[in-house]
Parts: C-alpha cells; structure tokens; sequence
C-alpha cells in the first residue's frame, strides 16, 4: 500500500470510530435535557434519577468521543498537509467557529452537569443541559458545514499567486444547501441512535421485570422522541437525496447503479448485484419512476447515467490538462497575459487536471492510456456505495417500524405486555450504528476520486510522508483504540445492567449490598 | 482594518490562544502527571483529580481551538508544522487519548490494579505532551529541514531522533517542569492538609529550577543557536508569497527584535521574576499569589519565545527562503477579518462562562468530601 491508501485508511478508521460515539452524544444530550426538564416541572424525582443514571452511559460514551475528536482535528495537518494548505483558507474557519462556539461551551458545561447537582438549583442546571445539548448540535452544524463544503465547495476561488482556495463569500459556504441537508438528517440520526439506545437498555429491564417504573418511563420518552426523529431522518434523507441528484450526480449515479442515462422518469433500483464488468445491474428489481422522483422532483428530467457522466469527465479532464499545463508556465513565470486569459478560461477544471498527476508526472504529455484511466477512476466503485446505501436504509424503515409500535403502547400504557415488541427493541440496538456508519460511507467514499469535489484530487492532497511513518500511526491507532472500545463496551454494558441501582439512592431493585459493593 | 494589520492581530490571537491552553489546560496536566507523585492514597488521589474534573475538558478546549485557529488563520503553517512533525504530533495525540478515558473510567470500578493503571495513563497523557511540545518550539528555534515544491506541497526531510537534540530537550524540560509546577500551584488552592503542604514545598523547588533553566535556555540561545532573518522586502499587505524571500541565517539574529525594542526585555524578565515570586508565595502560602505568578511566568516562557522568532514562525533551516512567517503564510484578508470578528465575539464569552464554572465550583476538596459522594465524584 502507498502512502495515499494509507493515509486514506486512516482517515476513514479513525472517522468510523469517532463516528460511533457523536450519534450518541448528539441524541443523549437532548433525551437528557427532556428528561430533567419533567422533573424540573413536575418535582419527581425519578425523572432527576433517570438524568443522572442516563447521564453517566452518556458519561462513558462522551469520554471516547472526546479521544477519538482529538485525532480527528490534527489528523487534516498530520496527513493530509496538502489539503490543509489548499483548502485551508476556507474549511479551516468553520473548524475553528466549531471550536469557539460550540465545543468551548459543551465541554465546560459537561463538567457542571455532571458536578455540578449540589451546587446549582434545579433552573440552573436544567439550564446547563439544555445548553450543553444544544452546544453538541451546533458542533454538528459547523463541522457538517465544513464536510458540505468538501461535497460541494462554494464561496471560492481558486489563487494562482498563492496556489490554493480562497474564500470569497462565507455566506455561501455556511448556506450551501448540501451542508444544510446534511446538518439536519445527521443530527437526527443522532436523536434516532440516542432513542434506540434508551428504548433497547428500558426494554431489557421491562423483559427482566426491573426497575419497572423507572423502565417504562424511559421508554416512553425514547418512543415518543425516536418517532419524531426517525420521521425526520427519513423525509430529511429523501431532501439529501434530491440535493445530491442536483449538485452530486456522480455519487447518486453510483449509488443508485444508474449505469446508462435512462428516459425519465428513471426507475429505482431496490435489489440487484451491480457488475463493473458489464457495467449493467443483474437480478434488478426495479420500480418505476421513483429515482427521477427523489432526485429531480420530476418525471421529466432525466437521472445522468455513469457513461455519459464519464464522457463529460473526459472533456474535462482534457481542458483540466491545458490549465495544470498553464498554471506551470504561470508559477515558473511566464506571466504573459495571453497565458493568464487562457487560465482564466480553462481553470474552473483545474482539479480535472490534476486526476492526471496519479499517473503520470509530466501532464503535458499524458498518453490518451494515462486519460483514459483518469476518467475510468473518476467514478466511485458502484457495489459498495450501492449496498451501503441499502444498508443504511433497511435499517432506517426497520427503526420506525419499532418507534411506531413503541410509541402506539406506550401511549397505551401497554409496554410490558407485548413481549416481541420489548425483544424487537433490544435487538435493534445495533441497527442505528450500522445505519451511521453505512451513511457516512456513502457520504465520503461516494465523493472519491475527490478529497474537495472537482477541485483537489484525494491522491493529491495527502502528506510527503514516509509508509513507515503511516504504518507506525495506523497500527498504534488500531490497537489503541481497539483497547478503548472493548473497555467503553465492558462498562457500558456494566452499567446498563447495573441500571439505576448504579446511583445509589437506595430505592432501586439491585440495591442488596452486594451489588452495591460491586459498584 | 488592513491586510497587514490583520496578519499581526493573528499572530498576538494566536499567541493568546496558546497561552489559554498552557495556562488553563496546563494546570490539569499538571495535576495529573503528580498523581503518583503528590497523592499518597486513592483518596488524596481522588481529591486531585476530582480538583481538575469539572474543568479539565473545557480547559482542552483551548488546545482544539489553537488547532483550530492555526488551521483558519495559518493554513501552511498548520499544514507545514503537523506534517513536519509527524510522529511527535503522532505520540502527543496517542497520549491525549489517555486523558479523557482516564478520567472519566478510572473511578468506574472498584479495584487497586485498575486505578493504577488509569494513574499512570493519566500522568503520562499529560506529561508526554507537555514534554514534546518544549521540544517542538526548541526546534521551531533552531529552524527544521524542510521546502516547498512547485505546486507548494511540503516536503519534510528531517526525521523524528533529529528532534530530540540537547537544546530542544531542554526546552521540553522546562515545558514539562513549568506546566507540572502550574499543577502544584492549582493544588495549593484546592486542597487541604498534608497535600496542600506536599505541594508547596515541591512549587517551592519547581519554580527555581524552572527560572534557572529558562536563564540557561536563553544564554544558550544567545551563544549558541543561529536565528534568522528576512533580508528581502515583504509586502505584509499583499498575496501570500511564501517561497519568493532571501532569508538569512545569523547568529544572534533572534535577540535583534529586543536590541530594536527594548521595551520587550519586559516579557523575559517577567518570566524569571513570575517563577522567582511563584516560589516565595509558595514558601509563604500566599496560594493565589502563587497561582497568578505561576500563569504569569508560563504566559512569558511562550511570548518571549514568540518574540525572539517574530515575524517567523516556522523557520526551514535547510532552504532558508521557504520559512514561514506570520506575513506570508497567512489565510486570506477575507478569512482573517471573519475570524476575527468570530474571535472577538466568542473569546469574552468563553472566559465569562468558564469563569462562572470556576465560581460555581470554588472552594477546596478534602478526602471526607470524596468519601461522601464516593459514587458521584470521579
């Protein structure tokens, strides 16, 4: 492996892993402020001991989320310098807004809620939960910003005095629509990930007849609020999936198996086994008309297919190879205005030029073999964005299936009888990471060959780092962290069963002094 | 507001930044890499830890955020100094894992061996960083091996052991041992008894040895370590031109921006003056004072740094006209004047409220309060 699919690896071990624990954060910090505010408003204190015994899972997921942040934030400038000086100038600021705005408040009231019980009254530290929870989403919002901008990079110019990015509406960057989309179906799946996680662990003490009170209300808050997440996450994917046909097409063309440029409305593929090699989709069950609905909005409009993709990327590409050709004359000084015109013309392709640079070092005279590759790489490889993709929404519609049910005997106040309905919710536990982790993929592998969409090639934008040096990060990351996750699994999973118990109030089912010493 | 102006409020934000960091985040690191030092039982060990707890999260913050702002404010320079550094940077981030897990686990089951375990993670998920970052500015004032090509990608040529050399292991020295002294001073404030007393003494030593080598790390500066300077003219108002300077390498040139401004011998002196009242407080159990002086003199050790490379930042000692300084490593005029509104609004906001959590957590622990609420404390 090179120093490119190293670095790639990484990137995506470290992001994958981070992106176990900020779902959680996201939907906890919110269930836990609903939680404290019904005890705040009716003075019972189960509601205050649900707060804390939720709040202390919440505790052992938000501390790896911390550790694994970390390594996110250095990780731009340790591997990935070329991008941080390219692009810096733009997707720098909202990092550093995340990190004023949002983050600075999270992490101090964190320490407050959690310490904070004895010396604040009941407004105040409602107050600071309320506030941490919504500081958790507003990270969010600006590192989703900053991701939008990789998708679908507005606001900029690229300066071939300096040789980078440079930002020149700031508004557009935090209002591009794709950042948006993608702001509001994150954080929901995030509500939806935090609802599944308190609905699983209530539902097992339902089955074990523990804790009863303290279970049901638990489950009631989870159902009612999962439902309302999982609708959201839904219509608000659909919104995603209509933003990517319009600004996306490659990524919704992979996605999709959309192999040939079809007449609309395009039909949508539920099931099929993509083959790169015949570049059809075999066993494909297809239903009519519903891809050019979700994407277009339409039944006129027509879904671009990879082929006729791949032959506009030709083209550009092409015009991409004169513009990289001028933009060396312009840096080794040929600043002769006949030279600037032409780059000015040709520039917006730019990144379609530098796709050459994997294949060749001399791009003036790259052989139609070294094009043609560029543009049989410019698409993203189809199976694995297109079984994500399917992935991520079986497991959607499975989760509000559950909710739905939860949420209809919870409002009938007959959550302990149906027994598959308290098994259903237990083993759905999985489902909302699988979902995550599966849509993250589809986000960021589907933007390839890119790291900034037609604008920095991924291959380009990594560190002149050494393999050894990568190998060296790589494996120590993987080790550490698979160290972390067994230990935040062991005493999550401690805890939950240990439920409220944990707290020692005393009024709890566990609470025979040996399980008390044992805590 | 123009374009050179900006670049200089940047170079003081991010000065701020990183005095917010080893100011704040440096005294939790201290505490924790005293754990097995000053705490002599879980309990005082507990009393430690539970004196940073509420606070120690919010204090990284700084430490993100100066990711952050050098990301925005000095693309190149970010992208220059953690790609250069890698496996340092690599080694300071594994450390930084500990401390987060450490402290929220280490109290979660009730066993010896596993709160020893997550002792030692957390001494050495504070000193470890504390220690390379020393050395990643002993080496920034050396200059490090490195150029730009043509399309202005890095390239690094040193290695990681070339790091470790006398004058920047000094530095890491003195780093580590002002960062643990600061921890000792915060413990003055926080705790009671026996380990109040274990702290004042070990500031009364730290902060001496920590004036003397400061001294020492700047004769040794003098004597010893060329600087550089830009002998071209920059244009601090136009388009970054990185790669386009003649920069020279001198001896005593980091100590000509104190011969032009005397006034600036302020920030060493204060350093040494910081330390030297830090262990007379110390000695007299003037805590507060001990405290004020001991954040004084760190704040000093990092600007009088910053001072003696300005307008550098990070110097290339092997092709000298790459180095980069705060004129022409810089993020667009655009980008700076939007974070630095974003400054000025969020940074009184962040002190006002990690202000209030400090008040509303006042006060000094004893190991009956751990006791007490041994369930709900770390």
């Amino acid at each position: 492996m090179d120093i490119v699919d190293l670095s790639r690896l990484q990137f995506a071990f470290t992001a994958m892993i981070h992106f176990l624990f900020v779902p959680l954060t996201l939907g906890m910090a919110f269930l836990l402020a609903i939680m404290e505010s019904v005890y705040v408003m009716t003075g019972k204190t189960i509601y205050r001991d649900m707060t804390k015994f939720w709040g202390k899972l919440f505790g052992i997921n938000f501390a790896l989320g911390v550790t694994t942040g970390i390594a996110m934030e250095f990780q731009f400038g340790t591997n990935w310098s070329y991008y941080s000086h390219y692009v810096g100038d733009i997707f720098g600021a909202p990092l550093a807004i995340e990190a004023l705005m949002a983050f600075f408040l999270e992490s101090t009231l964190i320490g407050l809620f959690f310490f904070g019980w004895d010396r604040l009254n009941k407004e105040k530290h409602l107050a600071v939960t309320w506030l941490m929870a919504l500081a958790s989403n507003l990270s969010a919002l600006w590192i989703l910003v900053a991701n939008g901008w990789m998708q679908h990079p507005v606001g900029s110019v690229f300066n071939i005095d300096t040789m980078r990015m440079e930002l020149t509406s700031f508004s557009e960057v935090i209002f591009n629509p794709v950042a948006q989309v993608k702001f509001v179906h994150t954080v929901s799946a995030g509500y939806v990930t935090g609802a599944v996680f308190v609905l699983a662990i209530s539902s097992w003490y339902l089955l074990k007849g523990r804790d009863l009170p303290f279970a049901r209300r638990s489950f009631a808050i989870a159902s009612a609020f999962g439902l309302a997440s999982a609708l959201s996450v839904i219509v608000l994917g659909d919104e995603s999936g209509y933003e990517i046909g319009d600004v996306q097409k490659v990524k919704l063309a992979a996605v999709e198996a959309e192999w040939h440029t079809h007449p609309a409305p395009a039909a949508f593929t539920v099931f099929g086994v993509p083959n790169e090699q015949t570049q059809t989709t075999d066993y494909a069950l297809k239903i009519p008309a519903v891809l050019g609905l979700i994407a277009t909005r339409s039944v006129t409009e027509e879904v671009a297919g990879i082929s006729e993709l791949k032959e506009k990327h030709l083209e550009r590409i092409i015009r991409g190879q004169e513009a990289y050709v001028l933009m060396t004359q312009y840096r080794a000084g040929d600043k002769s205005p006949a030279t600037i015109n032409r780059f000015n013309e040709v520039s917006a392709d730019l990144g379609y030029g530098m796709l050459l640079t994997a294949y060749t070092d001399d791009v003036a005279n790259a052989t139609a073999e070294h094009i043609a590759q560029a543009v049989e790489d410019s698409v993203p490889k189809v199976w694995p964005l297109f079984w994500s993709f399917r992935i991520m929404v079986a497991c959607g519609v499975s989760m509000l299936v559950l909710f739905a049910a939860a949420f209809w005997h919870s409002a009938k106040r007959t959550v302990d009888k149906p027994r598959w309905l308290l098994k259903f919710a237990l083993f759905s536990l999985p489902l909302p990471w699988i979902a995550c982790e599966a849509g993250w993929f589809v986000a960021e592998y589907g933007r390839q060959p890119w790291a900034i969409g037609e604008i920095l090639p991924t291959h380009l934008a990594v560190s002149q780092l050494s393999v050894s040096d990568i190998w060296f990060s790589l494996g120590t990351i993987v080790v550490l962290y698979t160290i972390f996750v067994i230990i935040e699994m062991w005493l999550m999973t401690k805890y939950a069963r240990l439920g409220p118990s944990s707290l020692h109030t005393g009024k709890y089912d566990l609470e025979s002094p040996a399980t008390v010493k044992e805590a | 507001m123009d374009y050179e102006a900006l670049r200089f409020i940047w170079w003081v934000l991010i000065g701020v930044l990183l005095i917010g960091f080893v100011v704040t985040d440096g005294f939790d690191m201290g505490v924790a890499a005293l754990l097995k030092v000053l705490g002599k039982s879980n309990d005082e060990r507990r009393v430690m830890i539970n004196a940073i707890a509420p606070h120690w999260d919010g204090n990284q913050v700084w430490l993100i955020t100066a990711g952050g702002a050098l990301f925005a404010a000095w693309p190149t320079i970010y992208a220059a100094s953690f790609s250069g550094f890698y496996i340092a940077l690599m080694l300071t981030l594994f450390a930084l894992f500990l401390r987060p897990i450490g402290f929220e686990y280490r109290a979660k089951i009730d066993s010896e061996t596993w709160r020893s375990r997550w002792d030692w993670a957390l001494t050495a998920g504070s000193a470890i960083p504390a220690l390379i970052f020393g050395v990643a500015f002993g080496n920034l004032l050396q200059g490090v091996p490195f150029y730009f090509d043509d399309i202005l990608r890095l390239h690094y040529t040193g290695g990681f052991w070339a790091l470790l050399n006398p004058f920047a292991l000094l530095a890491g020295v003195l780093s580590l041992l002002m960062i643990v002294n600061h921890g000792a001073t915060y413990l003055q404030l926080k705790t009671e008894a026996e380990l109040k007393a274990r702290s004042e003494k070990l500031s009364v030593k730290l902060a001496l040895v920590c004036a003397v080598i400061f001294v020492l790390a700047g004769v040794w500066l003098f004597l010893a370590v060329d600087g550089y300077s830009v002998t071209s003219l920059i244009d601090t108002n136009g388009a970054n031109r990185t790669t386009d300077k003649t920069v020279l390498i001198i001896a005593g040139a980091w100590f000509s921006n104190y011969a032009k401004w005397p006034l600036l011998w302020l920030a060493p002196a204060l350093g040494v003056v910081g330390f030297l009242v830090c262990a007379l407080a110390s000695k007299t159990q003037r805590h507060i004072t001990a405290f004020i002086s001991s954040s004084l003199a760190i704040a000093m050790v990092v600007l009088t740094a910053g001072i003696s490379m300005f307008p550098f930042v990070m110097p290339s000692s092997t092709t000298p006209a790459h180095s980069l300084t705060m004129w022409d490593a810089t993020a667009s005029e655009t980008t700076l004047m939007i974070m630095f509104v974003v400054a000025c609004i969020f940074v009184p906001l962040i002190l006002a409220y990690t202000g209030w959590s400090y008040f509303v957590m006042r006060g000094r622990l004893n190991e009956q309060h751990i006791r007490d609420n041994s369930h709900s404390l770390y």
